[in-house]
């Protein structure tokens, strides 16, 4: 049933990435990405990661493509057809993202998983799993954490600056 | 848990199928008489003139990055607030720094006029 | 007697034992599921219904007037007049408009203001499914709202309604800043999320002690539903209607559906996380009353809503978002860290909720906080005055 349910589910969003890729019309792509990220959002609840589904909507829906759309609503020209779809750099990224599907495979099927080791299928997650998760952002994750916040700051001082220069 | 999302997706199915029923039927009673007077864009029976999909100014994507920074962190606040009760006062040190940074970065914006609606 | 005690638990544990006589257990669950979602989904389609009549006679009586009173007794049935109407109205789709995403755009806002009732505890084991996340899960649902204002916007190729659709969306991420930190204080003194068990672990209504992120969270689920001082988005006089001035009959029905059934959701959400949701007197002797309080807090609050609304002129965009900026977020981090500052105080292990002396403390605090914003505000107010030669102000 499970299986089921995750094959539909990732036939679902793969179909929408995909769309997000080959729509021409911008706004359109934006919203497959949207889909996409629902799609994703639904799979990390398949895995009993509740929270991060919700971190997902939140971050992703919620702000991440509002803030794609407010870009996309930037450029100019947005909704002529005969704008050219590739620039001169395709090939350099078409390589890129070739590298990186091949190291995402090899992370994915060389790295001894916990879960599939045991060979079981994994329980429901510990009831306190948002508490734990609490406790170990101020606990052994406690750098990584207050750098995370450094990380925010940073970016957004540096839209800023960039937003200022235009005026 | 799983089971509980079931019920969530069930409820999601007829969420967004009510709606899809409600226009279904209202489709098979209305009337379709429609002409192009009727279809016009809707301007206070002015001609349009231009493109609809103008070029917004760059205060849009500015403030929908401060909306992204602030919301990452509110997302980090959620699982400190509820496991709070357990930890120490080291918990109360580490999210205040936490929050001081990013208060910091409020302050920067709201120096730079950032925050300013022009 | 002792039915009617707790009456609508027992009634479905006799259904869900009725039911059980001839089903097997997961076809009981999915009858059980179908059935509360039905439920569920239609409360926007009662909000609106009710609502309707009672907002335009709260406005009515604000403005000395008398209100709908032609169809039924006190105009009753003028909702049901209104929602005919929409069903039988032609439909009509802008040339040049977006056709899918056009019609995509009022399912999906309809969709999710039902879709928040799904975590709401009307009384004891009364809720759609207490979720780990619950408090989460109402703002994340409140994020596919945004997508559908933009969708309706950009689809409609009209001007009114594109820029409409980007004042709610700059609104919407302002004002979800606050109101997920007054509910993030909420959560820091309840120690959960769900929805559930921080009415149980609210002993004393968090209004009296959080007075801070209570007003904070009201003003910004105001401004999020875009309701009055906050509904610059369809500023009639400004861009008509805003982002959904070109749909017609049903389509914009969804649109009134989903506003009045938000405006009723966060009203309930407002009644769980600071009027003790269902708790009231004899609740425990009688669970069966916990609705009723319910939703009579809840109405109450959707009455402070109208009250505001046809009190307050409108605000201008730059000082809306200002405020959210400047004033809420401020305070409401300000009021966070006071909570976990309180909360290291004269702890109990394994407490549940607040005690007594943390609840003062917390107040104490919140007055303070409150005290400090108003008066950075009124100098903010007479600098400004100072600056525009204004006498008085």
């Amino acid at each position: 049933m499970q299986q089921a349910i995750f094959i539909i589910l990732a036939l679902l969003t793969l179909g929408a990435a995909l769309m997000t890729v080959i729509t021409r019309n911008l706004l359109r792509a934006a919203l497959w990405l949207v889909a996409t990220f629902f799609g994703i959002a639904a799979i990390f609840i398949l895995l009993r990661a509740e929270f991060l589904a919700v971190a997902q909507i939140l971050v992703y829906v919620g702000a991440i493509s509002t803030l794609i759309i407010f870009a996309i609503m930037l450029s100019r020209g947005i909704m002529d057809p005969d704008q050219v779809r590739f620039n001169g750099q395709w090939g350099v990224v078409g390589g890129f993202a070739a590298l990186l599907f091949v190291v995402l495979a090899v992370i994915v099927t060389r790295v001894p998983w916990p879960a599939a080791a045991g060979g079981a299928p994994v329980g429901d997650a510990p009831a306190d799993a948002i508490a734990r998760l609490g406790a170990a952002f101020v606990g052994p994750y406690a750098i990584p954490f207050e750098v995370a916040s450094v990380l925010l700051v940073v970016a957004m001082i540096g839209a800023i600056i960039i937003a200022r220069e235009r005026e | 848990m799983l089971s509980q999302y079931a019920f969530i997706g069930i409820f999601a199915v007829i969420a967004f199928a009510l709606p899809v029923i409600g226009l279904v039927l209202s489709w098979l009673i209305r009337p379709k008489k429609s002409n192009p007077a009727k279809t016009t864009t809707y301007e206070c029976g002015m001609e349009t003139i231009g493109d609809t999909w103008v070029q917004f100014k760059a205060q849009y994507y500015l403030y929908a990055l401060i909306f992204v920074v602030f919301d990452v962190e509110a997302i980090f606040v959620f699982p400190w607030a509820v496991a709070y009760n357990k930890l120490g006062l080291y918990a109360l040190v580490e999210m205040a720094l936490f929050i001081a940074i990013l208060l910091g970065g409020l302050l920067y914006a709201w120096r730079k006029k950032a925050l300013e609606w022009h | 007697m002792d039915y009617l005690r707790n009456f609508f638990v027992n009634l479905a544990r006799s259904w869900t034992a009725w039911i059980g006589g001839f089903l097997p257990d997961w076809g009981v669950n999915l009858v059980n599921y179908l059935v509360v979602g039905i439920i569920l989904v239609l409360m926007p389609v009662i909000a609106t219904l009710t609502l309707t009549w009672m907002e335009r006679k709260v406005i009515g009586r604000i403005q000395n007037r008398i209100g709908p009173n032609r169809v039924g007794p006190w105009g009753i049935f003028q909702a049901f007049a209104d929602a005919v109407k929409m069903l039988i109205k032609e439909d009509i789709v802008p040339s040049g408009a977006d056709k899918p995403v056009f019609n995509l755009a009022p399912i999906l806002i309809a969709g999710a203001a039902a879709l928040l009732w799904a975590v709401v505890p009307f009384g004891r084991g009364m809720i759609g499914q207490n979720l780990n996340i619950g408090a989460l899960y109402v703002v994340a649902v409140g994020s596919i709202t945004t997508i559908a204002v933009i969708m309706a916007g950009w689809s409609s190729n009209n001007k009114f309604a594109l820029l409409g659709a980007f004042r709610v969306v700059a609104q919407l991420l302002s004002y979800e800043i606050p109101m997920v930190l007054s509910i993030a204080t909420v959560v820091l003194v309840t120690g959960t999320m769900r929805m559930g068990d921080i009415v149980e672990r609210q002993v004393a209504p968090f209004i009296v002690v959080l007075p801070v992120a209570f007003i904070t969270y009201l003003l910004a689920a105001a401004a999020e539903t875009g309701r009055a001082p906050f509904d610059l988005l369809e500023a009639d006089s400004e861009i008509v209607a805003g982002y959904f001035v070109e749909y017609s009959g049903l389509k914009f029905g969804w649109f009134y559906i989903a506003e009045y059934g938000n405006l009723f959701a966060i009203a309930a959400i407002t009644t769980t996380l600071f009027l003790g949701g269902w708790r009231g007197p004899f609740v425990s002797v009688a669970p069966a009353l916990g609705p009723f309080y319910f939703v009579i807090k809840s109405v109450a609050v959707i009455f402070v809503l109208m009250w505001i609304r046809g009190t307050w002129p409108r605000f201008r965009i730059d000082q809306m978002l200002a405020f959210a900026w400047k004033v809420l977020v401020p305070a409401s981090l300000a009021n966070l860290l006071w909570s976990a500052i309180v909360l290291q105080i004269g702890r109990q292990p394994e407490q549940l909720g607040p005690t007594i002396v943390q609840m003062i403390l917390l107040l104490v605090g919140n007055v303070a906080i409150l005290a400090v914003t108003g008066l950075l505000l009124g100098r903010a107010a007479r600098r400004y005055a100072a600056q525009h030669g204004w006498a008085g102000a």
